[in-house]
C-alpha cells in the first residue's frame, strides 16, 4: 500500500533469514488478475491485495503476511487464502490484526526463530521510518501547491525514501530524516491564494494512489493545500485515542466500524478550521462509509462546506473523475471570489 | 467588432456560437458529431458563418472533447461543462436556483445559490435517463427523435417502464409492445421513465427550489418536460437556446479571460492526426494518445508514470 513497502521489508529483512520478496507496484495488470479471481461485489481493497498477492506468489513466495482492519477486512485474508490455495499455489496467510488488535504474534516469532531483544529493536526503527515518513507527507502535502518548479519537492521524497530503505540503524535514520527534512523547506516556493481541501475517506483507498487514480497529485496540481489524516501512524498509534474522544462527543455514541466515525469528526474539524472543500473517497461497497456518508453529507451542509464523494471502482473512468474535480474546484473558486 | 468563440463538443452534437462585447448570441450552430469531434467542428466553423469584420479574441471548448480541440484551436479557455453551463445559464437568468440538465451520454444537476453554484451531480454509472437512450429507443420504435415529444404528448395513460436501467426498461419496453399498448403510450412512458430515472440517478437528496431550468439537447423533447413538471409539481422553464447554453458560457468565460491574441478565421486548414499506441515500458500498458498537428508531435496524453 503506498510507500509503506519500505519500512515493512526493512523489517522483515533485518528479522527473518528468509528470502523477501518484494511485491510488484500496483498496475493495471494486477488489477485485472484481482478482477478476475475476486467476487464481483467485494469492496476494491479485496481485489487489488488478492491481485498483488498473486502477483507475489508468482515471482515464488511461500509465505503472505497481511495487516487485516477494523472492517471485514479483518475476514478477507481467509478468503483470500481459499481463493489462492483453490487455484493451486501453496502457501501460507498469516494474519496480524484482527479487529483492531495485534494478533498471531508470538506464533509468528516462534516460526521465524525471532529473538524478543533484536524484534524489539528493529520494530521500534521501523515504527520511527513510518512515522518520518508519514511526517514528511504531511508536509509535502500541505506545502507542494507553493512549490516554484513542480515536483521537486517529489523528487526529494523519492531521494529519501530509497535513502531510508538502506537505513544502518537508529540513528543513521535520524540523521537522514533531519537531512531531506531540511532539503525539503529549501525548496524555493512562490506565494500564492491557495484552496484549503480536506481528504477523508476508506483508508485503503485513500493511502494508494493506484486506488484513488492520484487524486491527491492532481489536487496539488490544481493548486490546492491537501488535508489528509489516514496514514499508518493515525491508524496504529493515534486512532484510540482520538475515538475515545469522539465517543464522549454527543455526535454517536457507538463505533461504526473501520474508519466511519473518525471521518465524520474529521469532517467536523474540517469546516470548523476553515476549510474550502472537502473530497470523501471510497471504494466502491465499502459499507462502513456508505452508513457515514449521509451522517457526513448533513454535518458538512450545517456549516455550508461544499463536499464531494467519490466512488472508486476497478474500471470508474478517469475522465469522469478528473471532470468532476474539475467543477468542483470552479465551484469552490467561485465561491471563494464572493 | 470583436466577438468570442465557444464551442462545446458533446458526445452526440457538437454547438457553437459567437459572443458579442455586449453578451449577445450573434452566431450559433448546433450539428451531430457522428463520433468525429475534430471533422464536427471543421463542419461547425464553415456553418457558423464568421464574417471578415468580426475579430475573434477569445475562442473557449468545453463538452467532452474539449481537450483535443482546445488544443486544436489554440483556446484560450478549456473547462468543464459543469461550470460552463452554469455561467451561461446564471448571466441569462441571474436568480436561477436549479438546472436540470439531460445532455447524450451524461445528466447533470447543477444548484445554485446567490448566483454561485453550490452543489452539483452528475450520473456515475449508468446512461439510462439520458439522450442516447431515447434515441435508440426511437430508432428501435420507427420515430424521428424529434417527433418524440409531440407523439408522447397525445398519451392520455403513459405505460408504466422501469426506469431504473436502460437493459430492464429496454426488455419492458419490448413486452409493453408485445401486449398492445399503442405507439403514443409507450413514447409517453419512455419520457415519464427519463424523468423518474434522472429524479432517482442524479437527484439524490437535492432540494429542488424554483426557478428551475431545463436544459440540454433532451429539453428540446416536450414529452419530457411536461413529466418534469408534473412529477415536480413545479413550473420548469425551457429556454429556446437550452442546447447552446453550454457552448455560450464557455463563450462568455473566454471572453472574461480574453487575450490580445487575435485568432485567424484559417482556423481549418491544419491537419490534426490522433494515434493511439500502447506503452509497453511496464506492466501498466498506458494507452498513450498522441496527437500530430500537420505531421508534428504536439502533445501525448494518458502516461501515468510521467515518462512522456
Amino acid at each position: 500500500m503506498g510507500d509503506y513497502i519500505i519500512p515493512s521489508k526493512y523489517l522483515l529483512k533485518h528479522l527473518i533469514n528468509y528470502e523477501i520478496i518484494e511485491p510488484p507496484k500496483i498496475t493495471s495488470k494486477t488489477k485485472e488478475i484481482g478482477e478476475k479471481y475476486s467476487p464481483e461485489f467485494v469492496c476494491t481493497p479485496f481485489k487489488y491485495t488478492l491481485g498483488t498477492m498473486i502477483e507475489a506468489l508468482e515471482l515464488g513466495a511461500n509465505t503472505l503476511i497481511q495487516f487485516g482492519g477494523g472492517c471485514r477486512y479483518g475476514y478477507y485474508h481467509e478468503l483470500q487464502r481459499q481463493i489462492i490455495n483453490d487455484l493451486g499455489y501453496q502457501c501460507e496467510v498469516i494474519n496480524l490484526i484482527s479487529g483492531g488488535k495485534l494478533i498471531n504474534l508470538k506464533s509468528l516469532l516462534k516460526k521465524f526463530h525471532i529473538k524478543k531483544l533484536k524484534g524489539l529493536y528493529y520494530t521500534f526503527i521501523t515504527i520511527k521510518m513510518i512515522k518520518y515518513m508519514d511526517k514528511i507527507d504531511d508536509y509535502i502535502r500541505l506545502n507542494a501547491c507553493y512549490e516554484k518548479e513542480v515536483g521537486s519537492m517529489k523528487k526529494i521524497k523519492e531521494q529519501m525514501l530509497k535513502a531510508f530503505s538502506e537505513t544502518k540503524g537508529y540513528f543513521d535514520l535520524i540523521k537522514k530524516y533531519y537531512y531531506f527534512k531540511r532539503k525539503l523547506k529549501k525548496v524555493p516556493k512562490v506565494n500564492k491564494e491557495v484552496m484549503k481541501i480536506g481528504l477523508i475517506g476508506e483508508l485503503y483507498t485513500l493511502m494508494e494512489p493506484m486506488a484513488n487514480y492520484h487524486i491527491e497529485d492532481e489536487l496539488i496540481k490544481m493548486g490546492c493545500r491537501v488535508k489528509r489524516f489516514t496514514n499508518v501512524t493515525y491508524l496504529l498509534f493515534q486512532k484510540k485515542k482520538a475515538v475515545k474522544k469522539y465517543l464522549k462527543n454527543f455526535f454517536i455514541k457507538y463505533r461504526m466500524g473501520s474508519d466511519a466515525l473518525d471521518n465524520i469528526h474529521h469532517t467536523k474539524y474540517l469546516c470548523e478550521h476553515d476549510y474550502d472543500g472537502i473530497i470523501h473517497i471510497k471504494s466502491s461497497f465499502c459499507t462502513p462509509e456508505v452508513t457515514a456518508i449521509p451522517i457526513i453529507d448533513k454535518v458538512a451542509k450545517e456549516y455550508n462546506v461544499p463536499i464531494i464523494f467519490f466512488s472508486m471502482n476497478l474500471n470508474t473512468s478517469e475522465t469522469g473523475i478528473k471532470t468532476r474535480l474539475e467543477a468542483f474546484y470552479d465551484m469552490l473558486e467561485m465561491r471563494k471570489k464572493r | 467588432m470583436n466577438c468570442y468563440l465557444g464551442i462545446d463538443i458533446g458526445s452526440i452534437s457538437t454547438k457553437g456560437v459567437i459572443v458579442n462585447d455586449q453578451d449577445e448570441i450573434i452566431s450559433s450552430c448546433y450539428i451531430s458529431t457522428e463520433g468525429s469531434p475534430i471533422e464536427a467542428t471543421k463542419r461547425l466553423l464553415n456553418k457558423l458563418e464568421i464574417k471578415d469584420d468580426y475579430i475573434i479574441k477569445g475562442i473557449g471548448t468545453t463538452g467532452s472533447a474539449r481537450k483535443i480541440i482546445g488544443l486544436m484551436l489554440d483556446a484560450n479557455v478549456v473547462k468543464n461543462e459543469i461550470t460552463a453551463h452554469a455561467i451561461g445559464t446564471i448571466h441569462l437568468y441571474p436568480n436561477i436556483k436549479t438546472i436540470l440538465e439531460i445532455g447524450g451520454q451524461d445528466s447533470k444537476i447543477i444548484i445554485i445559490r446567490n448566483g454561485i453554484v453550490t452543489d452539483y451531480a452528475m450520473n456515475t454509472l449508468c446512461a439510462a435517463g439520458t439522450g442516447s437512450f431515447l434515441s435508440s429507443q426511437a430508432k428501435r420504435l420507427d420515430i424521428n427523435v424529434e417527433d418524440f415529444g409531440n407523439i408522447a404528448l397525445k398519451s392520455k395513460t403513459p405505460a408504466k417502464i422501469a426506469a431504473r436501467c436502460t437493459v430492464f426498461a429496454e426488455s419492458d419496453l419490448v413486452h409493453k409492445a408485445q401486449i398492445g399498448y399503442s405507439k403514443e403510450d409507450i413514447v409517453a412512458g419512455l419520457c415519464k421513465s427519463v424523468v423518474l430515472n434522472y429524479l432517482n440517478n442524479v437527484c439524490k437528496g437535492k432540494k429542488l427550489e424554483e426557478p428551475i431550468i431545463f436544459q440540454g439537447g433532451v429539453s428540446k423533447n416536450k414529452g419530457v418536460h411536461k413529466y418534469f413538471e408534473e412529477i415536480l409539481g413545479k413550473e420548469v422553464i425551457v429556454h429556446p437556446n437550452g442546447h447552446l447554453m453550454g457552448a455560450y458560457g464557455i463563450a462568455l468565460l473566454a471572453k472574461k479571460n480574453k487575450s490580445n491574441k487575435e485568432y485567424s478565421h484559417k482556423l481549418l486548414d491544419i491537419k490534426f492526426i490522433t494515434l493511439g499506441t500502447e506503452c509497453h515500458g511496464c506492466s501498466n500498458n498506458c494507452e498513450l494518445i498522441k496527437i500530430y498537428k500537420d505531421n508534428e508531435l504536439v502533445d501525448t496524453w494518458g502516461s501515468k508514470c510521467g515518462k512522456f
